[in-house]
């Protein structure tokens, strides 16, 4: 029974959806921001198994640069997040309203 | 077959705790199952023989990422709870059904892509990826081809830095 990138990209497929699920169906901001944290990994996996089977090394460079782009989207939200809860006292992103209507 | 096993295991791994993830009532839970989930996508790194990313990964996600997330979990002092209020207007399961349809269209894609290719492609045992060390030959190519791509990522990761000092700073 052999694996192809095919089982990969079914995998990653799966980990993204449940992102997605998270992200819709969740209220608590920080949970939605840990949903998006999965569907990156879920990229990853999908970027590093075809770097594998391609042989190309330039997926895994990818990966590195999704990474980073990880790091900062985690600082800076956690910042937003940190500084709407010093106003409003909630993570509850039915109250964050005030941008929208 | 060993591959098979691995892949079988993480895969099962990686789902249910990313299931975990999103479905625990508990903040914490969560973050705990979401360290767990990248120590196994790191295990799968290590499977896909990319050596140096599953390093990164527990070092920069498990270590940096989640202790960030943690730190605001303890940060954030809910009096009530953050799941208390609902609004009218959320439409919760039209969500759950376009995540749904989402996960059809990914499977759709996979299945009809995947179908037309010839089982030719399978990997060749010996590549470039093995010949002077996973870590070696991906520092070679950060430095040479990717080179701008990679200056471009660090002045982002100051940004962020700045950004996230001026935005968490007390007004006083």
């Amino acid at each position: 029974m052999e694996i192809t990138p095919a089982h990969y990209t079914v995998l990653s497929a799966a980990l993204f959806s449940i992102g997605v699920i998270g992200v819709l169906v969740r209220r608590n901001v920080i949970i939605i921001f840990m949903a998006i944290e999965l569907m990156l990994n879920a990229v990853n996996i999908n970027l590093v198994a075809h770097a594998r089977y391609l042989e190309n090394l330039a997926g895994q460079v990818f990966v590195v640069f999704v990474i980073a782009v990880a790091a900062a989207e985690a600082a800076v939200g956690l910042g937003i997040l940190l500084a709407f809860f010093r106003n409003k006292e909630t993570v509850n992103i039915d109250e964050m309203n005030i941008m929208r209507w | 077959m060993a591959e098979a096993i691995a892949f079988y295991t993480l895969a099962v791994l990686i789902l249910g705790l990313g299931v975990a993830v999103i479905t625990t009532p508990k903040t914490v839970h969560s973050v705990v199952f979401l360290v767990l989930n990248f120590l196994c996508v790191a295990v799968l790194y290590v499977v896909l023989r990319a050596e140096f990313l599953a390093v990164i990964q527990v070092l920069v996600y498990a270590g940096g990422i989640v202790v960030l997330y943690l730190f605001v979990v303890m940060l954030v002092n809910l009096k009530r709870a953050p799941e208390a209020h609902e609004d009218p207007r959320r439409l919760a399961r039209l969500g759950l059904a376009l995540s749904g349809a989402v996960l059809l269209e990914l499977a759709g894609i996979v299945v009809y892509s995947y179908g037309r290719v010839t089982p030719a492609s399978a990997p060749a045992a010996a590549g470039p990826l093995t010949g002077a060390g996973n870590t070696e030959e991906l520092g070679w190519l950060l430095y040479t081809d990717y080179l701008i791509p990679f200056e471009v990522a660090s002045v982002l990761l100051l940004v962020a830095m700045v950004g996230a000092i001026v935005l968490a700073r007390r007004e006083s």
